[in-house]
């Protein structure tokens, strides 16, 4: 075991991790922790673009950005943080392109900008063009520029190191983070890192789903070791289903698409979504295009000899436009589907996508312990953290506006906290907890294996929890997780060795996506109402009397070890916007 | 070594799209062996499936210590460049019924950096070099306060190497580099191009003393192994090119 010593901790180095750390850098001695190489983070999967009422092309200002994001949420984002996130878009923007990034540029000179869902002029009168964007490839090159400004910073990365547990220690009554334990892919050692201030940029957990866009990767690791220590997760029901997944794949095919013009038919050719969003159509938020893809589907308008999918169609589009703005997604579906968008529609349906929830945090990144204590020396930010600037819906691209807000104002918080803070003494034994792990599954002798547990799971969720929910299907999803738990404790692995046994870390990610999936579900079936991209079909309407508020997950563990979920809840902080009808 | 037997399978399943294939892949660990060795599994695939799907079969149904790199499953991280029947791609871009599943798939590691384990290789001399050439936007003089301005057609002048995801298929197909690890390499080059182009960036001419070196551009045989094993389309030899035609002109 080795022990390092640093001012402030990064975990991820995806854009929110590396924003952080290009802060955090140059204002501490800072070291970030990835399991990755950082440019293969989920980040540079993200296609259409960033939002920013630059105006650049036509009337447009952040409050009008405000409230689209509040809507979108469904009125369970708190306001001031959207406010935040809405405002500081511009310099966020601004910033990236002096770093750097090749932004898609007007006749003038100025960023271009494009149509997103739910993006709307003067309070829903009609989509405005606020998508800042670089073709199809936004996050690439969001995660490209990032990673080349880290370079130029020098910050210190410790790649393919896998953070398994966050060290927590109780001071008067108050937890405190003392640092992280990180186990080293490449020799199987294990190091703790004792820091001043520890942010958390770890991503997403959509890898609970079988029809996902997220990475092998998008494990919900820091969540779940945040959750394992006791600190909550909020919203954990709320996940969103983009609408545009390349069929049985769920390959993202952006929103974009849609900005540029293309259109969901049904097998009668029907342009649906005018049924269901008469004013943004196909532009509508994506769970409002989710629903009504599975309503037609359901209805027996579904395309194809199982009636499964619907079509993107791209067809009208001139194919220079496609060639320039989206060379990406039509390469997909030559690539994947043998399609060619020229000149026929794509099979598309709902794909998992986007945890709106996670650790909670006010807006300056700092980790919540309950609804209103902060957690001394902790930090998260991007899909790992709920601010909530998302509620119950996140709009298309906030979320790379997300990593860059938040990235920026965790890394400059954490950074400025460990410079006056000192060091939490480390509990004893710090690494006890992930060396017993680590050792009870390399020593395993169960019966278990880890791709059969965790393909029950990722199909007992898509069942159950997906667009369309019910007091029955949550409830078998929870029964089933909770076998899988018990199943899981007999799990065993084939590779026994130090050196890159990703064997191991899958058998460890698996329990971590266990873990929050039972989080997901319990708080679903408690929240008896629909709202965003949570949908009840015994509860179509959305509560404000009893449900506008964060649901606030702990882990409880009983006298025997047993542990279980205990839900408390939090209220919504509103500002200007009173909640209203929601209609695109 | 056994071969597949297709068809049977095809004359079983009329209905089911699987066939059956032999992934004949290099192993190596050195906590087991010091030699690296071939070993084959044969699985059941559809061939519309990825050869990255064929490697979790096995990795997930027959053999957990297999080992690779892997991660967004769809070409745009850069994970799983590998020698897929000889040939450098990403294992999640690459159909098994593009490379011909009647003969068995041979899978190896990207050569000219070190195997660690099975498929696995040293990333750091790939990652140091594109370092070396200083791959962030260098301007002088005050920043102005809202973007900088840049033609759509300047900004079009660099984007074919605006796409490169660091997978090293390119620098890795490379002979100059397989002999010579000193040199740049395709992808170090390919990421200066994309600021010497960049009509923002005024460090150009320090990006062009760097490639002037010894281990520079020169060294280039123009071989297009790059632009062949190139995932995401990069022109690569072109640009390379155009760094050399920078060099000698002292225009771009």
């Amino acid at each position: 075991m080795k022990i390092h010593k640093y001012d402030t901790v990064i975990v991820g180095a995806g854009g929110a991790g590396m924003r952080a750390a290009i802060e955090a850098t140059k204002r501490s001695r800072t070291a970030v922790l990835t399991k990755l190489y950082p440019t293969r983070s989920h980040t540079g999967a993200a296609q259409g673009g960033m939002a920013a009422a630059l105006a650049n092309v036509e009337e447009d200002n952040w409050e009008w950005h405000t409230f689209d994001t509040i809507k979108g949420g469904d009125y369970l984002v708190d306001q001031d943080a959207a406010e935040i996130l809405a405002k500081e878009a511009i310099d966020a923007v601004l910033d990236l392109e002096k770093m750097g990034l090749p932004f898609g540029r007007t006749q003038d000179g100025t960023i271009d900008q494009r149509r997103f869902g739910g993006h709307s002029r003067n309070h829903g009168e009609a989509p405005v063009r606020r998508a800042c964007y670089s073709g199809d490839r936004t996050g690439h090159m969001i995660l490209q520029t990032l990673y080349q400004n880290c370079i130029k910073e020098g910050v210190e990365f410790f790649n393919e190191f896998y953070v398994l547990d966050q060290l927590i220690v109780e001071e008067d009554g108050v937890k405190k983070s003392a640092g992280v334990v990180a186990y080293e892919l490449a020799t199987g050692e294990i190091h703790v890192f004792q820091a001043k201030a520890v942010i958390y940029a770890s991503g997403g957990t959509g890898k609970f789903f079988k029809v996902t866009s997220n990475a092998h990767t998008l494990t919900g690791d820091g969540q779940a070791a945040c959750y394992r220590r006791g600190l909550p997760l909020e919203d954990m029901e709320f996940f969103q289903f983009h609408p545009t997944g390349i069929w049985r794949m769920g390959i993202l095919l952006t929103e974009g698409a849609r900005g540029e013009g293309g259109i969901l038919r049904n097998k009668d050719g029907e342009r649906f979504m005018e049924k269901y969003a008469p004013v943004m159509k196909d532009l509508a938020s994506r769970d409002v295009v989710s629903r009504s893809i599975y309503t037609e589907i359901r209805e027996g308008r579904g395309c194809g000899p199982e009636g499964d999918h619907v079509y993107l169609d791209l067809t009208h589009l001139p194919p220079e436009q496609l060639d320039a703005k989206l060379p990406d997604i039509t390469e997909f579906a030559r690539t994947y589907l043998g399609i060619e968008p020229y000149t026929d529609p794509i099979p598309i349906q709902p794909t998992a996508h986007y945890a709106m929830g996670g650790i909670p945090t006010n807006v300056q990144g700092e980790v919540l312990a309950d609804n209103t204590t902060v957690v001394p020396g902790l930090y998260a930010a991007g899909e790992v953290a709920c601010v909530s600037v998302h509620g119950a819906n996140r709009l298309g691209t906030n979320s790379l506006l997300d990593i860059n807000v938040f990235g920026k104002r965790s890394g400059i918080a954490a950074a400025e906290y460990s410079a006056k803070a000192d060091y939490v003494e480390l509990p004893e034994n710090p690494a006890e907890t992930v060396i017993e792990q680590v050792e009870r599954l390399r020593n395993s002798t169960g019966n278990e294996r880890v791709a059969d547990i965790r393909k029950e799971l990722q199909e007992t969720m898509d069942a159950n929890v997906m667009v369309f929910r019910t007091e029955q299907t949550i409830k078998s999803a929870v029964e089933k997780i909770a076998e899988l738990r018990a199943r899981y404790k007999n799990v065993s692995i084939q590779d026994k060795g130090k050196r890159f046994n990703t064997d191991l870390l899958e058998a460890i990610e698996l329990g971590n996506l266990l873990d929050l999936a039972e989080v997901m579900a319990v708080s679903a079936l408690a929240r008896k109402e629909s709202r965003g991209g949570h949908y009840r079909e015994d509860y179509p309407n959305r509560d404000d009397v009893n449900f506008m508020r964060h649901t606030m997950a702990y882990r409880e563990v009983g006298d025997d070890g047993s542990d279980s979920v205990r839900l408390d809840y939090k209220p919504v902080v509103t500002t200007r916007y009173q909640p209203m009808e929601r209609k695109y | 070594m056994a071969t597949p037997v297709l068809d049977k399978v095809e004359a079983e399943s009329a209905a089911s799209p699987y066939i059956t294939v032999t992934f004949r892949v290099r192993r190596f660990n050195p906590e087991i062996s010091d030699e690296a060795s071939w070993e084959d599994f044969r699985i059941d695939i559809d061939p519309k499936e990825r050869v990255l799907d064929g490697l979790h079969k096995i990795k997930w149904d027959l053999d957990g210590s297999l080992t690779f790199r892997r991660s967004c499953a769809h070409g745009i991280c850069g994970s799983d460049a590998m020698r897929i029947n000889g040939k450098n791609r990403l294992a999640c871009k690459t159909l098994i019924k593009d490379i011909n599943p009647e003969k068995p798939i041979t899978i190896e590691p990207i050569k000219g950096l070190t195997v660690l384990k099975d498929l696995v290789v040293d990333m750091e001399p790939f990652f140091q070099a594109y370092r070396d050439v200083m791959p962030f936007l260098i301007t002088e003089g005050n920043e102005p306060t809202r973007e900088r301005l840049q033609s759509p057609e300047d900004r079009e002048r660099f984007d074919d190497t605006t796409k490169c995801i660091l997978c090293a298929a390119c620098t890795s197909s490379c002979p100059v580099f397989w002999n010579d690890g000193q040199y740049f390499g395709p992808a170090a080059i390919v990421n200066a191009h994309r600021f010497i182009f960049d009509s923002r960036d005024e460090a150009g001419e320090q990006r062009l003393e760097i490639l002037n070196d010894r281990d520079g551009v020169w060294r280039c045989r123009t071989t297009f192994n790059c632009t062949d094993a190139c995932p995401r389309g990069i022109e690569v030899t072109k640009a390379i090119q155009e760094v050399k035609r920078a060099l000698i002109t002292r225009r771009f």
